[in-house]
């Protein structure tokens, strides 16, 4: 483990000359209410390195979602810029196709399109994007092995559990082969022990697919599980306050989480969070 | 109760019903010796039915009202549907428009038959207007309600897969407003059958409403039974066709799903 918090630009890591997968610079983002301008995001720095796990942390209300659907295109920022593969996201105010095609994203909730069976529901992007039916299958078929649904291939959404939903859900984003996953708190309505479950079978995945990740969470101990760093972020405005580096080896297992070294962090990031009060 | 007995329940309970209702009614025309003219016992409308099957014209004016009642249908859905989307992708002109759609809602319809008759002529034209007008609404509001019910989660799913308006409303929001489609679809064959049936009697040289009127004129109270029979026999049919075609194309659907989980 090794702490920066001192370091001004959290995007310093060991990749050196390769290109960030993702860089952000002075991004913020302005909501305008009956009561005034509502700074929500406000100089947001960050450069993500290929196949980084990188999870953002913070109490609700901090920006970490706002963050993550401005990376995602969904929401425009008000200032700075954010680059994928050194592509702008935005220019003059429209979306670039090209560069949102590089992303992948997980919702909290699967949204899942009920119609669809999940291997439709899962090759739905292929689709989007005009592949053909008998190609889309069998992507979507390895993808259904890749997050283990064999054999409910031509189920319905609404015949599986929360967890299934969730495991088509990322399949689904997988489908386009992402240069770049985005997650919002994917596993936040899942019980304890199916979200511990999950933790494990998104690490196989992403070292499978050797995926570059940003994933938003409230939960300290699964983003420190997770990812190989934490970015922590206050709100009021939505701010980068510390950014810590994960250096246990991959993969990682359930009981690392008993390890005195992952609760020292653990510790070190609640405190943080506490003294925000 | 277990599934295989709840799904025989309907068959059993359906014609022991129907046994009951008809025993009942010519025990109490017997007892009561009601004149049959007024009301016929059910001995003399069954050979009034068989007689009325046997007719030609039966037939033809039997295919003018399910022309018309079909017609009147499809123009409803084909307009229902377009203008539902329309008024639910555009809320201003929905607001805009509201205070005369809950007018041309709430008025009775029915009585604009002399003036669709004098517009459109005694023939099927006026029947197949009255019967879209009056099944437009229910298809209408429920495409509306639809499209204003697409979850904003699956939403956002199309918008991060960068996909265009047109894969928006082919992949999402019309498989979406399927369900409420028929929905509307289901009240809308019931009230087209009503609107052509009602068109005939009113203004009519033709169809089974026409005939309706012709028995009842000649006081033969037994065959004006045996057209409402036939009458509500087509009803049925179609309505069947309606709620065939929903399990067909909203397999995935509660409305179709949940009835068969129940044993239906």
């Amino acid at each position: 483990m090794r702490d920066d918090t001192t370091t001004v630009d959290p995007g310093v890591s060991d990749a050196g000359t390769e290109t960030p997968r993702l860089s952000i610079a002075g991004v913020g983002r302005d909501f305008h209410t009956r009561n005034g301008v509502v700074h929500a995001v406000s100089g947001i720095d960050l450069t993500i390195q290929r196949g980084e796990f990188v999870a953002l942390i913070g109490r609700s209300g901090c920006g970490k979602t706002t963050l993550l659907r401005m990376i995602g295109g969904l929401l425009p920022a008000t200032t700075g810029t954010i680059e994928v593969d050194r592509k702008p996201l935005w220019r003059d105010g429209r979306l670039d196709s090209s560069a949102v095609t590089k992303l992948g994203f997980v919702f909290q909730e699967a949204n899942l399109f009920p119609w669809f069976s999940v291997i439709d529901n899962i090759a739905l992007p292929l689709k989007l994007r005009g592949a053909r039916k008998r190609e889309r299958r069998a992507r979507a078929q390895e993808l259904a092995e890749l997050v283990g649904l064999t054999g409910f291939e031509s189920s319905y959404p609404r015949e599986l559990s929360g967890g299934m939903r969730q495991r088509a859900a990322i399949a689904r984003a997988l489908s386009t082969e992402p240069e770049l996953l985005l997650m919002d708190e994917p596993f936040g309505a899942l019980d304890a022990l199916t979200r511990e479950r999950m933790n494990l079978e998104l690490q196989r995945i992403v070292l499978e697919t050797s995926s570059t990740v940003v994933f938003v969470t409230h939960d300290i101990p699964e983003s420190v599980f997770l990812a190989d760093r934490v970015v922590q972020m206050t709100p009021r405005p939505g701010r980068i306050n510390k950014t810590l580096l994960v250096d246990f080896s991959k993969p990682r297992d359930v009981y690392l989480q008993t390890t005195p070294e992952f609760n020292e962090i653990v510790r070190s990031l609640r405190h943080e969070l506490d003294e925000e009060e | 109760m277990p599934r295989n007995r709840m799904r025989l329940l309907p068959w059993i309970v359906t014609p022991s019903l129907v046994v009951a209702i008809v025993a009942t009614w010519h025990i109490v025309v017997k007892v009561r010796d009601v004149n049959p003219l007024i009301f016929p016992p059910p001995g003399d409308v069954g050979e009034a039915l068989v007689e009325l099957l046997g007719e030609g014209a039966m037939w033809s004016a039997a295919r003018v009202t399910v022309t018309e009642v079909i017609v009147g249908f499809l123009l409803a859905v084909g307009s229902g549907l377009a203008v539902g989307v329309v008024l639910g992708k555009v809320p201003w002109l929905e607001v805009s428009v509201r205070p005369l759609i809950i007018i041309a809602q709430v008025s009775p319809k029915v009585a604009f038959v002399p003036l669709f008759v004098i517009w459109f002529g005694f023939d099927m034209t006026s029947k197949i207007v009255l019967a879209t007008v009056l099944a437009f609404f229910p298809v209408m509001l429920n495409v509306l309600l639809g499209v204003r019910s697409i979850e904003q989660g699956q939403r956002e799913v199309m918008r991060s897969l960068n996909a265009t308006r047109g894969q928006t409303f082919s992949q999402l929001e019309m498989r979406s407003l399927m369900p409420y489609l028929f929905a509307g679809m289901e009240v809308g064959i019931v009230l087209a059958t009503i609107g052509a049936i009602v068109g005939e009697y009113l203004g009519g040289n033709d169809g089974l409403g026409n005939m309706v009127v012709t028995a009842m004129n000649s006081l033969d109270a037994a065959r004006t039974f045996a057209l409402i029979l036939v009458l509500s026999l087509i009803g049925l049919v179609l309505f069947l066709i309606v709620n065939e075609l929903k399990r067909f194309f909203i397999p995935w659907h509660e409305s179709v799903y949940g009835l068969q989980n129940r044993g239906v």
